[in-house]
């Protein structure tokens, strides 16, 4: 692997693999995470995916893509730490695995540079018909995300414990402001944004690193240089001095509890460790004993997020056993402070952590998303390092991280007609 | 063992057929960190009435999937935690027509490997065990009863199938359930879970030998037959046209679905299959013309898709997703299909889609779990999936015309509609 600048403030990530049947690209932009300009980083990239000066609609682009074996070129909008990284992935059926094509990654490249740099214009300024109807849709998309209760539940946890900090904010930023962004002003952004913003561009596949870098330049030449990018550092706090409990009702059968916790421990592996002991998969304290044991919760698992310094628990529960879950997802919390396991439970998360930790580079997919979040966030682990630096975790290590998950919020969403 | 190369897709099979019926597969992916094995039988949430012996038996909606969850359970605690002590991964579905267990992993492929086969073979079931996996399992259907994609699909093979299983949710029902006991699920596991009717499928570098003496040693030697099963006898036409539910969902939510004859067996089913997919692509496809008319409009957003699947005696094309007017959508669909139907496919567009559907298929082979689940469901219908290539090439223009005209058509269709409310 490789990182290397190859235009001003643009840098490629390149990887050489030869175990997939395609080449996966991406360019993603980097600005820091702000309530006002969420919205407007999203909105640009879905405006941009629906044309190009060369492709200017669904029909030409779709063409093209087609033509490229089923070529793929979707916008994304992440949020990585408290930077969002916007932009597209693309990947592309890799030629050897097609007889008598050549060129496929040059084409698939060029197309990806002309999304981000030459889109369809109307009067000199981005397409007021896409932007209005792409405004619309992701409002729609924003609002949809109360389909599924339980990354509803996930959100709304984050929205309120970090309702005072940048990392309160979707990653698409809310409906409201989206439905408020006008043609000038999402065309005014997109100029500001673009000769400044750092771009991280992204390769995995056979190609070789000239063949690849040569590619990217030529269709990021066209890209404007001018001006320094806005750093995106993360800022982090401490915990209230109490808990807050926010309590939603919904119309739903099934209750979702979501906890959220503070840490200021700088032991990244330990912390990553910790939490995999605590709620990471089917070996966790909170599988095996609220889940398992207890018959608590349908499910019940944690996340660590590391490049904020947050852990958030997430359950679904009978909402009659409220009070019950949150006990028992307490005590198990405590039981890591003082160290209460077996030294089997410390294993298994162990090798279950490296484990997944070696498999992301099998996909291409998984790896671009942790690369691109190493290079948004300037961490420089590799997954590897990484792996390695989780293995020499000891048990005293993951206890003073757990002793360090300070409860910040509690979100508790639940039928009409439960009674708490 | 004997080995297969497929120059066009640059893979390698190894297969092998034990003494006991059971046929195992290897593919062959050196290159990767990970190593997967999946452990299939050809039972799901539609096998709910079989025969043993010489009697027919009826069995609770969803008892595959509980089967499924219980199968885990071994005398000495379950099996996800074997898998845990050597940072395995594990997972298990129950789909209409099959149940599948797998496990992932970067090292001690071969305990793992033993630990799958073994508790898939082994029952183990106790009544306090299958009492308390009822509140599990009432909670998991109560969860799929608060998602709306869930919800919809169920109310429009409510309206396709009569007499079908297909039409019963494969956990079951809350109430269904109640009547599960340990002997049940011991007789669903002896109609079933028989050599004969299952598939060991490994993908990753592990030695194809090591992976068959292994499952020679370990599986019982001997298998019968798998049990006969009935789906009932299904009318050509929908039961009924129409389905409206209100659920707390920000936006209309349509699934229109058209019932399709019965699939086919063998490499005919495969041909079905990417006739289907091309008829999906052409017709509502992110660059076909109705769809990047409808999106221009705004009559629709991105979560425009559908599918043709084929199951036990029950095959249709579906295609649903977010619309401000549902039924204009779903009346535009119909009126595209009789064009395309009419008129015929233009030579350059299908030229193009057929590019595209070909690439999604070898793209669908960086995955070990697509692989998997292909090479299970094709051998449990008698064909060899890697052999895409050749019946990709089979398939003519007029052929998708032809499906279209026949199966997209107002008398094979019903409509499922959720609209944002309470009940």
């Amino acid at each position: 692997m490789t990182r290397q600048q190859i235009l001003e403030n643009v840098y490629l990530t390149y990887i050489p693999s030869e175990k997939f049947k395609t080449s996966f690209l991406s360019a993603q932009l980097a600005a820091p995470l702000r309530r006002e300009t969420a919205g407007q980083n999203a909105l640009l990239v879905n405006v941009l995916s629906r044309g190009t000066a060369r492709c200017p609609d669904l029909t030409a682009l779709g063409r093209e893509l087609d033509l490229l074996y089923g070529a793929n070129l979707e916008p994304t909008v992440r949020k990585k730490g408290e930077c969002q990284l916007f932009g597209f992935v693309a990947s592309c059926i890799d030629e050897r695995c097609l007889s008598g094509e050549e060129g496929l990654l040059e084409k698939l490249t060029d197309l990806l540079g002309e999304t981000l740099c030459s889109p369809a214009l109307e009067d000199g300024i981005l397409r007021g018909d896409y932007v209005s109807s792409e405004r619309e849709n992701l409002a729609d998309l924003i609002r949809s995300t109360i389909n599924d209760k339980r990354s509803y539940a996930a959100r709304r946890l984050i929205e309120e414990m970090c309702r005072e900090e940048p990392y309160g904010t979707g990653r698409m930023g809310s409906a409201p402001d989206v439905e408020s962004i006008s043609r000038e002003e999402l065309d005014r952004r997109y100029r500001g944004l673009l000769p400044r913003a750092r771009l991280e561009l992204f390769y995995c596949g056979r190609a070789d690193r000239e063949r690849v870098a040569g590619s990217f330049r030529r269709a990021f030449a066209a890209l404007p240089r001018e001006g320094q990018p806005e750093p995106t550092p993360t800022i982090r706090r401490p915990a209230p001095p109490a808990c807050r409990i926010v309590t939603e009702t919904m119309d739903v059968t099934q209750g979702k509890l979501c906890m959220g916790f503070r840490t200021d421990c700088p032991d990244v592996p330990a912390n990553m460790l910790m939490n995999a002991m605590f709620g990471g998969g089917s070996s966790s304290k909170l599988f095996l004993n609220v889940r398992e044991k207890l018959s608590l919760c349908y499910y019940a698992g944690s996340a660590y997020h590391r490049l904020k310094g947050l852990v958030t628990v997430s359950s679904g529960i009978d909402p009659r056993q409220y009070d019950r879950a949150v006990e028992e997802i307490t005590a198990q919390l405590e039981a890591l402070r003082r160290g209460v396991w077996a030294e089997e439970e410390l294993e298994n998360a162990k090798r279950y952590l490296v484990s997944a930790l070696r498999s992301t580079e099998d996909s291409a997919s998984a790896l671009e998303d942790f690369l691109m979040g190493q290079a948004a966030a300037g961490c420089e682990e590799t997954l590897p390092e990484l792996a390695e630096a989780v293995a020499a975790v000891t048990g005293d290590r993951v206890a003073e991280a757990a002793a360090a998950l300070r409860p910040d919020t509690i979100y508790f969403l639940r039928g009409r007609e439960d009674r708490p | 063992m004997t080995h297969f190369d497929y120059p066009r897709l640059g893979e390698r099979v190894f297969r092998q057929k034990l003494s006991n019926g059971l046929e195992a597969v290897v593919v062959s992916k050196p290159l990767h960190a990970k190593s997967y094995a999946f452990f299939a039988v050809r039972y799901g949430g539609m096998d709910l009435r079989f025969r043993l012996g010489d009697r027919w038996r009826d069995t609770p909606a969803g008892v595959a999937h509980f089967l499924e969850h219980k199968l885990f359970d071994t005398e000495t605690g379950s099996a996800s935690q074997l898998f845990a002590q050597n940072g395995a991964s594990d997972n298990a579905f129950t789909s209409s027509d099959m149940t599948a267990y797998y496990v992932e992993c970067t090292e001690k492929f071969g305990e793992n490997l033993r630990t799958l086969l073994s508790f898939v073979s082994t029952p183990y079931f106790t009544r306090e065990s299958v009492d308390r996996e009822q509140g599990i399992i009432a909670q998991e259907i109560q969860m799929v009863e608060d998602d709306p994609d869930w919800r919809i699909y169920e109310d429009l093979m409510e309206c396709l199938y009569r007499a079908s299983p297909v039409r019963i949710p494969v956990a079951g029902s809350v109430e269904s359930i109640r009547s599960i006991t340990p002997q049940v699920l011991y007789d669903c596991h002896r109609a079933f879970y028989t050599p004969s009717n299952m598939v060991l499928v490994c993908v990753g570098g592990m030695d194809p030998e090591e992976v068959f003496t292994l499952a020679e040693d370990l599986l019982p030697r001997e298998g019968g037959p798998a049990a006969d099963r009935d789906y009932g006898l299904e009318d050509a036409a929908p039961v009924r046209k129409t389905s409206l539910r209100r659920m707390e969902v920000s936006m209309p939510m349509f699934l229109a679905g058209y019932k399709c004859p019965p699939p086919a067996e063998g490499e005919e089913r495969l041909r079905q299959s990417i006739i289907g997919d091309l008829a999906c692509d052409v017709l509502f496809g992110d660059s076909s013309p109705l769809y990047t008319r409808l999106y221009e409009e705004g009559a629709i957003n991105g979560s425009l898709g559908g599918n043709f699947d084929q199951l036990p005696g029950a095959a249709y094309l579906y295609v649903g997703g977010d619309a401000k007017d549902p039924r204009r959508v779903f009346e535009e669909i119909g009126r595209e299909a009789a064009r395309l139907g009419r008129e015929g496919i233009g030579e350059d567009f299908y030229r193009q889609i057929r590019r595209a559907s070909y690439g999604q298929m070898i793209r669908s082979l960086n995955s070990f779990e697509n692989i998997a689940v292909s090479m299970a469901e094709s051998y449990f219908q008698g064909f060899d999936y890697y052999r895409f290539p050749e019946v990709f090439a089979s398939v003519e223009k007029s052929d998708v015309e032809a499906f279209l005209r026949e199966n997209v058509t107002a008398e094979r269709s019903a409509f499922s509609l959720i609209e944002p409310g309470t009940e």
